[in-house]
């Protein structure tokens, strides 16, 4: 498997380690309901299809990523950066 | 009163040669890490201002042997050479490094045929040409690694590695030497 | 038999090799398979179950019956296939499976039982009873069934891994592949051409082709020399790709040193990772056996085989052949051998409407019913139908048609789609994503046709590359149709073998169907064809035909199993290369490794670092003194210890404050210029992820400190936080562990050691207990820290690395001055441990805040990581285990770590489990042994006498529940 960093270029798997669901980046606000605190720790969906990750880029530039990609053809389809994912998604909040 | 005496990490472990390949530790110099605070523009002005060198594009470096700047990350590089000067710190967190890395130089017939054995980049001219700087894994390492000339490069890991880094970039290079011809 | 011949063997160099025992010549070029057909040795090996005597059956890595152990002590190199072993000077071979020897194998019983031991027999008599099954049953089933064996001894060779790029990586140098490769290079793409053969060509190599007008092997030679002279091109032989994977990686095992005697420092092996952003697949064609009766004897082998044999390497492998085929391969066959001058037995085909050139004994519509000769081919028998006929031959050469060889284009999950016209798999359409099938691999069969077809796929594969082929002519070859009537199984008495590795059976195939394995891969199972180091690549399209028809279905509905990586067997070693010994894993070392290992220490390994266990005295009774004075060091005068390993991250920025308010479950904000906090850090999930102390250097500078163990995942935390959940702060960091020698100067006289070593004394005001600023020693810039991991007045001074080594020695010298000297980790756990100090024993990832009674450190006014889930209910209150001292009721009472805890009047059961313990040490302060755990509401419990019991080392002891601080509870010495 090759991930292609938006900083390195595509690289191979060994350089990458990788974390879970980019769900991950959701975190709720600290006074959010126990259950919105439970779903965002505990609860994952496992897709046949197209799923969103992240890596994290450790033995290279130390960046986190959101990589799409997909689970039954093993193509994937996009790679960004987290803290990209992450300011839009704020963004787009207010 | 102390007095301290300095090693370099790979005293005593330097030079290894096989074959015309030749593995040597890298004279000692100043080593900084620039991590631009927001925004690298002000950064690479003011790079430029002190050291005459351009803030380096990813994968890349500037400047040459007495004072260069090698990419290290988004927004982050590597100063080698000169002490920088401390209005540097207004634009980027600056850090002494200069301890912190075994620094040493693969050089030689073959080089990249070494490297190729326990790194995973293509390292070939054509993809890697010389001021080329690839933060990348060296076997079990992390490691950076600048190309320095048609048959030389230069590596950078963990000065704790030292050893490591040795033993690995010489078995290569004995494999390699065994396999010409 | 040698013949005479232009193959590729060197007849100016002979060469001289053994095989079991017996020393045999062949010529440089040559395998070990075609050296010994040479010698008249017909006996290769034993099969695996019955122990039936085989011969070679193929010339290539897909051999079922030549498995060869090569080689003798740690070098031994088991199932080595023949075919494939190239012979050099002083190679020793043997045979395997047999006892006492090849042609006298006491086990070759079983073939008289095999009446017995057909498909799931093992599965249904051995059943009974359970008790056997792993210490009977398996043991003595596995040592009659069987390979080769590795020696036991551990293989000293080396072995190489490596990584490769290129636009196009093309599999297979028969014509498709070297006419692609040539179309690629010339174009200007960066090619990779890997040929499995110890020689680029082919089937060219093998066959009395004609390509423009001269033999096939000049073109192949030419093209060969003008690839070399292209910078763009890398030709790799002997290298086999043995799996397609994401994104284009490609594996590929390349024999470096096999075929040499003397491998010198040369790799036996290269596992090549190949990135290519495209592949073309021109692996070839694999030619498949027919299962008629008996049709495994030495001697009965593949058509094409036979041919290699013939032309490659000028081997006839028989006096009297005889040849049987359902396609034009059997005419072929026949007519090379006569023009080699070998007699012809017969030529037998399969097809009624078959036009068969004269001169021979040809059988038209016919097939070979049974066979005869159980050490070697003596005879065959031929029906037409109407008449049987029984002919004397030592050969037989066999050919049941070609499938293409698509493994590759199945290894990211495509089925193969069956073929009538060509009653064979060919690969799906974008089975892999890149990759191109060319020639026979894509069922072209003829060498015009597959020379274009090269060319064609070179051309999409450039196209796809952004690259435009040169105009170029194709070479003339021959364009013979390929027609063939399949013939999957002939019926008769006696077995018809499909996989002769795993001794499968029609009947075997037959059975299973019957007894209701229908699928394919049930059949797979219940029989085990295809589960031999072949996978199956002579039997897999046969046994599918055998099951469809006693199915009742076509092929295409029956399905085939699926191909998997490695095409063909990787050694492990390859695949593991480097990473044996000094390789396995990196090793760190502080500055001061070599002034420990010269102070006699044991090193212990503390994630990769080594660390020094403790410092031996002569006269030590072991290592217990050892670690009781390096602790009296501490109490009593000044101890020194190297703290480097803790990982040091440099926290810049103007938003630093913030972001460790966030990371921490306690505060920085607050934080005072020239001070250091105690740090505790959660994981999202509200448990304890790490801890450390955290000094503020400056307004926007701080610099944490992690555990050893913990640095990296720390550093990654931070990084996820960072970019992930807090990208708004303007923050930076960086690891300076490697950039810092930092040691412990920890005791009572810590601070006269100080003072005479820096440049100017310790100033009190400016380093009251956890102080921190900037220091000089010898003129060198250090940092001083006013922290304590002992419970003692005591200071970690760091320097840069380089200065590691003479400071160090330096902090020894004066502390043994002093009466102290080094501590190692023996001593350095056992002063934590008597302050009720945490480390990674205690925070082990499923302990709280609120169990190590750090509860309120989580704090109220601030978010931070790991807070929400920490107020989750269970995460806290009295049913949670929390941090408690042990201390023996009689003072010889042991206290072993891992041990559980019960109350004092309970049976000591796992349900009544009330805790247990972390880290325990005998506390030379004390004068007994004292333990750190973990209680249900603990903290309430103190002065209750519990029960201890190690189940393991048989170990009970009453204790009392204490306060996990032994020491200066009130840190008066600490701080004083």
């Amino acid at each position: 498997m090759r991930i292609t960093c938006p900083y390195c270029g595509t690289r191979d798997l060994r350089e990458f380690s990788y974390r879970g669901a980019a769900s991950d980046l959701e975190r709720p606000d600290a006074e959010a309901p126990p259950e919105e605190w439970h779903a965002y720790l505990h609860l994952r969906d496992n897709p046949a299809g197209v799923t969103r990750d992240l890596w994290y880029h450790e033995m290279g530039c130390a960046s986190w990523l959101v990589v799409t990609r997909n689970t039954v053809t093993h193509e994937i389809l996009a790679c960004d950066l987290a803290r990209d994912v992450a300011l839009k998604a704020r963004e787009a909040k207010r | 009163m102390a007095e301290l005496i300095a090693k370099t990490p790979c005293a005593g472990l330097l030079p290894v040669r096989h074959g015309g390949l030749s593995l040597t530790e890298c004279a000692p110099t100043a080593i900084h890490h620039l991590a631009a605070y927001r925004g690298a523009a002000q950064l690479g002005v003011a790079l430029e201002k002190a050291h005459g060198l351009g803030w380096p594009a990813p994968g890349r470096s500037t400047g040459a042997a007495s004072a260069r700047a090698l990419w290290f990350g988004p927004d982050q590089a590597l100063l080698l050479g000169p002490m920088p000067v401390a209005a540097l710190a207004r634009h980027c967190a600056l850090t002494d490094q200069s301890d912190g890395w075994a620094h040493v130089c693969l050089s030689g017939p073959g080089a990249e045929e070494v490297l190729a054995r326990l790194v995973p980049v293509d390292l070939r001219a054509g993809a890697f040409p010389e001021g080329a700087v690839a933060r990348t894994a060296l076997f079990h390492m992390s490691a950076l690694i600048t190309r320095t000339g048609a048959e030389s490069f230069e590596i950078f890991a963990f000065r704790s590695m030292a050893r490591t880094l040795v033993h690995d970039v010489s078995e290569a290079m004995k494999s390699v030497v065994a396999q010409r011809g | 038999m040698r013949i005479d011949g232009a193959g590729l063997i060197n007849r100016n160099k002979p060469v001289t090799f053994s095989f079991d025992g017996r020393s045999y010549q062949g010529f440089e070029g040559d395998t070990l398979a075609s050296a010994l057909l040479a010698n008249g040795v017909r006996l290769m090996g034993r099969s695996f179950k019955y122990h039936r005597p085989r011969g070679v059956f193929t010339a290539g890595s897909e051999e079922p019956n030549a498995l060869m152990t090569v080689g003798r002590g740690a070098a031994q190199t088991p199932n080595v296939r023949a075919t494939v072993q190239e012979i050099y000077e002083g190679l020793e071979a043997r045979s395997q499976n047999r006892w006492p020897s090849l042609s006298a194998d006491l086990l070759s019983v079983n073939d008289l039982l095999s009446p017995f031991l057909g498909a799931g027999f093992y599965y249904k008599t051995f059943m009974w009873p359970r008790s056997f099954w792993e210490k009977l049953y398996e043991p003595v089933i596995r040592r009659a069934a069987g390979l080769g064996a590795l020696s036991g001894a551990p293989d000293t060779a080396r072995y190489d891994r490596a990584y490769a790029f290129c636009d196009l990586l093309v599999v297979g140098s028969g014509p498709s592949g070297l006419m692609a490769a040539l179309t690629a290079a010339r174009a200007g793409a960066d090619v990779i051409l890997c040929e499995e053969d110890s020689a680029f060509g082919g089937r060219l190599n093998s066959e009395a082709e004609e390509i423009d007008g001269a033999p096939a092997r000049d073109w192949v030679q030419a093209v060969l020399a003008e690839l070399d002279s292209l910078p763009n091109v890398r030709l790799m032989k002997r290298t086999t790709v043995t799996g397609a994977y994401d994104q284009g990686t490609y594996g590929a095992l390349q024999r470096v040193a096999l075929h040499m005697a003397d491998p010198g420092d040369r790799p036996l092996e290269t596992f090549w990772h190949i990135a290519a952003k495209a592949c073309v697949l021109a692996a070839g064609a694999l030619e498949r056996p027919i299962a008629f009766p008996m049709n495994d004897r030495p001697g009965v082998m593949m058509a094409s085989a036979l041919r290699s044999y013939l032309h490659r390497f000028n081997v006839a492998p028989g006096k009297r052949v005889a040849v049987f085929g359902n396609n034009d391969g059997a005419r072929q066959t026949a007519e090379d051998l006569r023009a080699a001058g070998v007699e012809v037995a017969a030529l037998v085909d399969s097809r009624p409407e078959a036009e068969l050139p004269v001169g021979f004994n040809a059988f038209k519509g016919a097939q070979v019913i049974h066979t005869k000769g159980y050490m070697g081919l003596k005879s065959i028998t031929v029906s037409t139908g109407s008449r049987e006929e029984v002919i004397e031959a030592d050969c037989l050469a066999v050919s049941g048609g070609w499938n293409p060889t698509l493994h590759l284009t199945c290894h990211m999950g495509a089925r193969p789609v069956w073929d009538e016209t060509l009653a064979a798999f060919l690969p799906a359409e974008k089975s892999v994503p890149g990759m191109i099938p060319a020639g026979a691999a894509k069922g072209i069969f003829s060498t015009a046709g597959c020379l274009a077809d090269g060319q064609r796929a070179a051309k999409e594969a450039l196209k796809a590359l952004g690259l435009k082929a040169k105009a170029s002519d194709l070479p003339a070859a021959s364009d013979a149709p390929y027609s063939v009537a399949p013939l999957w199984q002939v019926p008769g008495k006696g077995r018809a073998w499909l996989d002769f590795q795993n001794d499968v059976t029609v009947k075997d195939v037959k059975q299973a169907a019957q007894e209701n394995f229908r699928s394919v891969e049930h059949m797979k199972r219940y029989t085990t064809q295809g589960m031999a180091t072949d996978q199956g690549k002579n039997s897999n399209v046969g046994a599918l035909a055998v099951l469809a028809d006693a199915t009742g279905r076509g092929i295409p509905e029956t399905g085939t199993t699926t191909f998997r990586p490695p095409f063909a067997p990787v050694s492990i070693a390859a695949m593991g290369a480097g990473a044996r010994g000094k390789g396995f894993a990196p090793e760190r070392f502080t500055t001061s490794h070599a002034a420990n290992i010269a102070r006699g220490a044991p090193m212990i390994e503390a994630g990769l670092w080594y660390r020094p266990s403790y410092f031996p005295r002569p006269g030590d009774a072991g290592w217990q003194e050892a670690c009781n004075r390096e602790v009296g060091f501490v109490r009593n005068a000044v101890g020194v210890c190297d703290v480097s390993t803790l990982g040091k991250i440099d926290i810049q920025g103007p938003d630093a404050a913030a972001f460790l308010d966030f990371v921490y479950c306690n505060t920085f904000s607050t934080l005072k210029e020239g001070r250091v906090r105690y740090g505790l850090m959660l994981r999202e999930d509200g448990h304890v992820m790490d801890d450390g102390t955290c000094a503020r250097l400056g307004e926007t500078h701080y610099l944490m400190t992690t555990t050893t163990a913990a640095a990296g995942q720390v550093m990654k935390h931070l990084e996820f936080v960072s970019q992930a959940l807090r990208p708004e702060l303007d923050v930076s960091f960086t690891s300076v562990t490697e950039h810092w020698a930092q040691f412990a100067v920890a005791g009572p006289k810590s601070r006269a050691l100080l003072d005479s070593l820096l440049d100017a004394p310790v100033d009190e005001s400016a380093f009251p207990f956890m102080g921190c600023g900037a220091v000089t020693v010898a003129g060198v810039p250090a940092r001083l820290f006013r922290i304590s991991f002992s419970g003692e007045h005591a200071y970690e001074i760091a320097v840069p690395a380089r200065y590691g080594a003479a400071l160090y020695g330096d902090l020894v010298a004066r502390a043994e001055v002093l009466g102290g000297g080094a501590y190692g980790m023996e001593a350095l756990n056992v002063l934590r441990i008597e302050k009720g100090f945490i480390t990674h024993a205690e925070i082990h990832g499923r302990t709280t805040a609120f169990d190590i009674g750090m509860g309120r450190m989580v704090s109220a006014r601030k978010d931070c990581i790991g807070k929400a889930a920490s107020r989750r209910e269970g995460l806290s209150g009295p049913e949670r285990e929390q941090l408690v001292g042990l201390r023996p009721v009689l003072p010889e009472g042991r206290l072993p770590a891992g041990a559980h805890l019960f109350s004092e009047n309970r049976p000591p059961t796992r349900e009544n489990s009330e805790g247990y313990v972390t880290s325990t040490c005998f506390s030379p302060s004390l004068g007994h042994e004292i333990a750190l755990g973990f209680l249900k509401n603990g903290p309430l419990r103190r002065g209750e006498v519990v029960k201890l019991v190690d189940h393991l080392r048989g170990v009970e002891t009453l204790c009392t529940v204490c306060d996990p601080v032994f020491i200066d509870p009130d840190g008066g010495r600490m701080r004083g």
